[in-house]
C-alpha cells in the first residue's frame, strides 16, 4: 500500500442554499488505493466525490469552505483551471452516460476538445483506453456504431474508457455498479481493482460488500459528517465507532 | 363495481375518440374542399406562368417563387438568431429577474397579431432602413414573426437533452462552449428542426405580415433579386378573392393556389422532417 498522500482534504464544510451538508471534514487519501465511502442515503457521500472534480458548482447557490489539496495544490484556488482540474480527476457516474455518438466518437471526444489533431494518435489512444477498461474486444468490430446500443454494463466500461483517455490522475465512481447486473458488477469491480495499479480511485458505494471487496481504505458517512476512516480491512472487522458498528450490522440504515 | 369501472373507461377513451374524429372530420373536408375546388386549374401552365388576361388565364408561377423566396429567406434569418436566443437563454443567461422577463416577452411576442407585425415591418424595414416594398422586408417581417416560434422551440430542444450528457462532457475536461457545441447542440438539432418545420407552415401561409411589406397582387415576370416586389400564394389567394373582377375563374384559381400552398408546405416539412430522421436515426436507438 502506497502512504503517499494524492488528496488532502482540510476543514471541508459545504453548504446547499443554507443547508450545511458535509461538516468539517479533514481526509487524506492515499495514490494508489481505493478509497470507498459508504453510508446511508442522503449522508453526502455523492456530494462529497463531486467536489473532488468540482462539479457542484454546476447546482446554484452552492458554496464551501476549507481545502482540497490535489497534490498540494488548493483545487479551488482562483488560479486553478476548473477544466484541467476535471481532467485530471476523471469521474464515472451512477448511470451509464455515453454520448448519443459513435463508440469511437465518445472516446475520441475528451482527446479531441483537448486540442489532440493526429488522427493515429488519436486511434492508438482509443483502442490502448477500450483495453485497459475490458471492452476492447466487445467492441473493436463495432467502432462506428452507437454507443447507445452497448448493454448497460458495457456502457460503464465505455464510460470509464473514455474518462481514462484523457490521462486522469484520479478516478472517481459514484456508484457506479447502482444500475447494472451482478455479471457487469463484477467486471467492474475487477477493472476497479486493475485499475489501482496507475490511478488512485474514490469511489461511492450503496453496498457494503462491494467496499469491503475493491477497496484498501473506507470512510463511514452519517449526515454530513465522517464518522469513521480507516484501512477498509478494520473498519469492517474492529469499527471503533459505535454507528459504524451498527450501519455494518444493519441496525440501521 | 367492476362492470362501472369497465363502463366508465369505455366511455371515456370513446370521448377520446369522438374528438379525434371531429378534428380529423374537418382536416378532412378542408383538404376535400380544396383539392375538388383547385384541381381543375392545376396544370404545368398554371405552375411556371405568369398570370395573363386579367389573372383569369397562365399561371402563378412568380406567387410560388415568391413564397419561396420568403420562406427561405425568414428562416435563414430567423433559425440561426432563435438559435443563438436560445442557446444563451437555456445554457448561459442567470437565472436573474431581467432574464426572466426576456423570457415572459418572448413567450409574449408569439401571442401579437400577424397584423401589427405587418405594420412593424412597413415602419421599420420598408421605410426607416429604406428596403421597400420588397422580399427582404418581407422575410425580415416573416423572421422576426417567427422568432418565438423558433426561440421556444429551441429552449425545450435544448432542455430536453439530458444534464448527464453535459456532466459527462464536463468530466472529461470540455468547457461549457465545447460542451454546448459539440454535445448540446447536436443532441438537440432533431427537436430543433421541429420548430423550424411548425415555423415554415406560419411563414408560407402568413398573409397580413407581408401585404404591407413585400406582396403585390400582379408582377411581369419573376422576382428578380431580394429587392423586388413578389407575388405571394397566400397573399394572391387574398387579392383573388377581394378584389377579383372575375368571380367564377378567380375562385378556381384561388382554389389552385390554396392547393399548391398546401403542397407546398407539405413538401418543404417532408423535406425537414427526413433530415431529422435522419439526424435522429444516426445515433438514437
Amino acid at each position: 500500500m502506497s502512504n503517499k498522500v494524492k488528496i488532502q482534504v482540510k476543514n471541508l464544510n459545504f453548504w446547499y442554499g443554507k443547508t450545511l451538508a458535509l461538516k468539517n471534514i479533514n481526509m487524506d487519501i492515499y495514490e494508489n488505493n481505493v478509497t470507498a465511502l459508504i453510508g446511508p442515503s442522503g449522508c453526502g457521500k455523492s456530494t462529497y466525490i463531486r467536489l473532488f472534480n468540482r462539479m457542484n458548482e454546476l447546482i446554484p447557490k452552492t458554496r464551501h469552505e476549507g481545502e482540497v489539496l490535489l497534490e498540494g495544490t488548493e483545487i479551488f484556488a482562483p488560479s486553478v483551471d476548473v477544466v484541467e482540474i476535471r481532467r485530471r480527476v476523471g469521474m464515472v457516474f451512477q448511470k451509464p452516460n455515453p454520448f448519443p455518438k459513435s463508440i469511437f466518437e465518445n472516446l475520441s471526444y475528451g482527446l479531441k476538445i483537448n486540442g489532440w489533431r493526429d488522427r493515429h494518435k488519436i486511434r492508438e489512444r482509443v483502442v490502448e483506453s477500450f483495453q485497459k477498461a475490458a471492452l476492447w474486444e466487445e467492441v473493436k468490430d463495432r467502432l462506428q456504431d452507437s454507443a447507445l446500443g452497448l448493454s448497460g454494463g458495457q456502457q460503464q466500461r465505455l464510460c470509464i474508457a473514455r474518462c481514462l483517455a484523457v490521462e486522469p490522475d484520479v478516478i472517481l465512481f459514484d456508484e457506479p455498479c447502482a444500475s447494472l447486473d451482478p455479471i457487469s458488477t463484477k467486471k467492474i469491480e475487477e477493472l476497479i481493482e486493475e485499475l489501482r495499479k496507475d490511478y488512485t480511485i474514490v469511489i461511492v458505494t450503496h453496498n457494503m460488500q462491494q467496499a469491503a471487496r475493491v477497496s484498501q481504505y473506507t470512510a463511514f458517512m452519517y449526515l454530513g459528517d465522517v464518522i469513521e476512516y480507516e484501512p477498509t480491512d478494520q473498519l469492517f472487522t474492529v469499527p471503533k465507532n459505535k454507528m459504524t458498528e451498527d450501519y455494518l450490522t444493519g441496525k440501521f440504515g | 363495481m367492476i362492470v362501472g369501472k369497465k363502463a366508465t373507461q369505455t366511455i371515456g377513451f370513446g370521448t377520446l375518440f369522438l374528438c379525434i374524429g371531429i378534428a380529423a372530420f374537418f382536416l378532412g373536408v378542408l383538404i376535400y374542399f380544396i383539392v375538388v375546388g383547385g384541381f381543375r386549374v392545376l396544370s404545368w401552365e398554371f405552375l411556371t406562368a405568369v398570370p395573363r388576361e386579367a389573372m383569369t388565364a397562365g399561371g402563378v408561377g412568380p406567387a410560388i417563387v415568391g413564397t419561396l423566396y420568403l420562406v427561405i429567406g425568414a428562416i435563414i434569418f430567423a433559425l440561426p438568431l432563435g438559435v443563438a436566443c436560445a442557446i444563451y437563454l437555456t445554457e448561459y443567461s442567470p437565472k436573474s429577474f431581467v432574464v426572466n422577463i426576456i423570457r415572459m416577452s418572448i413567450n409574449n411576442l408569439a401571442g401579437v397579431p400577424s397584423v401589427v407585425f405587418g405594420l412593424f415591418g412597413l415602419g421599420i424595414f420598408v421605410k426607416f432602413f429604406g428596403f421597400g416594398v420588397s422580399a427582404l422586408s418581407g422575410c425580415l417581417t416573416l423572421g422576426i414573426l417567427v422568432l418565438p416560434q423558433i426561440i421556444s422551440a429551441a429552449q425545450e430542444a435544448l432542455l430536453a437533452v439530458p444534464q448527464s450528457y453535459r456532466e459527462a462532457s464536463l468530466a472529461v475536461g470540455a468547457t461549457h462552449w465545447q460542451t454546448v457545441k459539440k454535445v448540446v447542440i447536436p443532441t438537440a438539432s432533431p427537436g430543433i428542426l421541429t420548430g423550424v418545420i411548425l415555423s415554415i407552415g406560419r411563414v408560407a401561409g402568413e398573409t397580413a405580415p407581408i401585404m404591407f411589406t413585400a406582396a403585390t397582387f400582379y408582377t411581369r415576370g419573376f422576382p428578380k433579386s431580394f429587392f423586388s416586389e413578389v407575388m405571394a400564394l397566400p397573399y394572391h389567394i387574398y387579392a383573388l378573392m377581394t378584389e377579383g373582377t372575375h368571380p367564377t375563374e378567380h375562385t378556381q384559381i384561388a382554389y389552385g393556389c390554396a392547393m399548391i400552398l398546401l403542397i407546398l408546405v407539405l413538401s418543404i416539412s417532408l423535406v425537414a422532417i427526413i433530415l431529422r430522421q435522419k439526424q435522429r436515426g444516426s445515433y438514437e436507438q
